[in-house]
């Protein structure tokens, strides 16, 4: 693999562009998206940035059990978006249709129209547990793409965690 | 000489934009045809319906009690309000009257939801018009209220409070302490935003006088809920018609129905804020009046033949269930109207003759929701031919369709 390839893939990986699409959800799981990245939890701090294009985007979110009208524009859109692609499907309606499956007018699950890599489960999942699920997704993408930390995490000394104590006390 | 005397009118052309149904400006597929002329629109369209999951349909093959969880994922945002309106219409088809401290902590899930629709619709409505700091900090103080009601429910989206004959989880002393605590702290916050919405100039130049919506049109359109408070009219079915807790909220005479005359987007905006107010002093006012007793009346599961129809005040509106029951444990026929579809037939018009600019600001003020109001309609995808099938023709069309599926 070439330098330039390597630090595009350490790119991709460092600042995903995630983008949100409603394939026919209740607003439940799009706003619990929010939450995660309001300041409590900020996924913003793992580089993942909201961005209202298919065209920027890395990873596409989607809500929602896919219903017959939106099928056609969810298609669509995901042509739209650039490789490499990624698409997540956030809470049980995303996932399997969850308590609309069976009705006239949906699919059932993201994964019956478009390709699927995660899946987030929960009607809505919490915050954190979508956080969990981006950092999950960046660990299997740095793995595929070959990118893992080349100096493991030193656990801090002993000594040193008493100074900062004693800088933190004073 | 020239033929400089003879002055040039240059009328700009009339361009149609078609904006969705991704768009970044809402969370929710929809479709905005707007006619621009310059940067004023001229005419505005709107295509929904994207988000029709036939959830009347699904509830047709369902026990009462299982509609009720059904009915909860109607709206993600609005929650407690279709899975409490549903309960209390079973309720009146089954003639029960629940316990006197169910309906207060039924009231309390409302109110408590009411606080987190309005704050959120206020990070939006800040973030349309580009205030990006207030929308980070109203969401962070919005976390305050959906810890109370993950704290008072178990979840933070979906509460599932409610059952058919009361509600399914007490408030404890220790609970109740928490809940004061938090509305405290909900109330010192609100009264900031209020005087951000209304002496920042960030936010109130962007919204004086922009979408203004005459109190005639707003009556003559039937707008409800926020909406037509900021154009002063009186609809609020808490103080005109109110059921559980609301009876007694309103013979204590310390609560009033929030107006605006100001008929812009501003207008509601103060509605929204100042009612969030209103309703963290209702929340404390249950906590403080709250009642001693059962928390659940049994209810058979078939319920008697009857037809009634339920309203509450959602955040966004005036909510109507209507129901018919045929004896058996599963409806005969539930219809929903959400506020967001009484409020549409408004927005056309307070779109016509704004700036293009202002549109997203115009669409977000009526808070629209579009999972609660999706209905159908047959669209061929491929030349965009519409259909209206009468009733009969649908069920006997849907009943063949899931003889074919079985």
């Amino acid at each position: 693999m070439g330098f330039l390839r390597k630090l595009i893939n350490r790119a991709r990986v460092k600042s995903p562009y995630v983008f949100h699409f409603n394939s026919g959800s209740c607003n439940g799981c799009d706003i619990e998206i929010i939450a995660a990245l309001m300041p409590r939890l900020d996924l913003e701090r793992f580089g993942i940035k909201l961005v209202g294009s298919p065209r920027h985007a890395d990873v596409m979110l989607c809500t929602g059990p896919v219903t017959e009208q939106i099928k056609p524009r969810l298609q669509r859109i995901y042509e739209q978006m650039a490789e490499p692609k990624f698409v997540v499907a956030i809470g049980s309606c995303a996932c399997s249709g969850g308590v609309f499956r069976g009705s006239y007018n949906v699919l059932g699950g993201v994964d019956q129209a478009i390709p699927v890599t995660a899946y987030i489960p929960g009607c809505p999942p919490k915050p954190s547990a979508i956080t969990y699920g981006a950092y999950k997704l960046l660990e299997v993408l740095s793995e595929q793409l070959g990118i893992s930390e080349d100096v493991a995490a030193e656990p801090v000394a002993e000594e040193q965690t008493e100074s900062i104590k004693e800088a933190v006390e004073a | 000489m020239t033929e400089s005397d003879e002055p040039r009118i240059v009328i700009p052309p009339r361009v149609t934009i078609p904006i969705g149904p991704q768009h970044p400006a809402l969370k929710e597929p929809g479709m905005f045809k707007l006619t621009v002329e310059g940067e004023r629109i001229i005419d505005a369209e709107v295509n929904i319906g994207y988000n029709h999951r036939s959830i009347e349909k699904i509830a047709e093959g369902r026990t009462f009690l299982q509609v009720l969880y059904l009915a909860e994922r109607i709206c993600g945002i609005c929650s407690a309000t279709h899975n409490g309106t549903l309960a209390q219409a079973v309720e009146a088809a089954a003639e029960v009257e629940i316990p006197e401290r169910a309906k207060f902590i039924r009231t309390l899930t409302w109110e408590l939801e009411r606080i987190h629709s309005h704050i959120l619709w206020l990070g939006v409505a800040f973030h349309e018009v580009g205030f990006d700091t207030a929308f980070m900090y109203s969401w962070r103080d919005r976390e305050v209220v959906m810890d109370l009601l993950e704290t008072l429910s178990g979840n933070r989206v979906n509460y599932a409070m409610n059952t058919i004959g009361g509600v399914r989880r007490d408030v404890t002393d220790s609970l109740k302490e928490t809940l004061l605590k938090g509305l405290d702290k909900l109330e010192e916050r609100m009264k900031y935003y209020r005087d951000v919405a209304i002496y920042e100039k960030t936010f109130w130049n962007r919204v004086d006088g922009v979408g203004v919506l005459p109190n005639k049109i707003a009556k003559s359109h039937g707008a409800v809920g926020p909406t037509g408070r900021g154009s002063n009219v009186p609809t609020d079915v808490r103080f005109n018609d109110p059921t559980q807790a609301y009876v007694h909220l309103r013979d204590s005479g310390e609560f009033e129905m929030v107006l605006s005359d100001r008929e812009d987007v501003a207008g509601r905006a103060i509605v929204r804020v100042v009612e969030t107010i209103e309703a963290v002093r209702m929340c404390r006012w249950l906590l403080h009046n709250l009642p001693d007793g059962p928390i659940r009346e049994r209810v058979r599961p078939r319920i008697q033949p009857n037809e009634v129809l339920a309203r509450y005040e959602a955040p966004r509106g005036e909510v109507i269930h209507y129901l018919v029951t045929n004896g058996s444990d599963k409806p005969e026929r539930w219809k929903v109207r959400a506020p967001t579809h009484a409020n549409w037939v408004s927005m056309a018009y307070t779109l016509r003759g704004g700036y293009l600019a202002d549109a997203p600001i115009i669409l977000a003020a009526i808070d629209p929701c579009f999972s609660c109001t999706d209905r159908v309609v047959l669209v061929d995808a491929e030349d965009e031919t519409i259909q209206l099938k009468p009733l009969d023709v649908l069920r006997a069309e849907s009943n063949k369709w899931y003889e074919s599926r079985t």
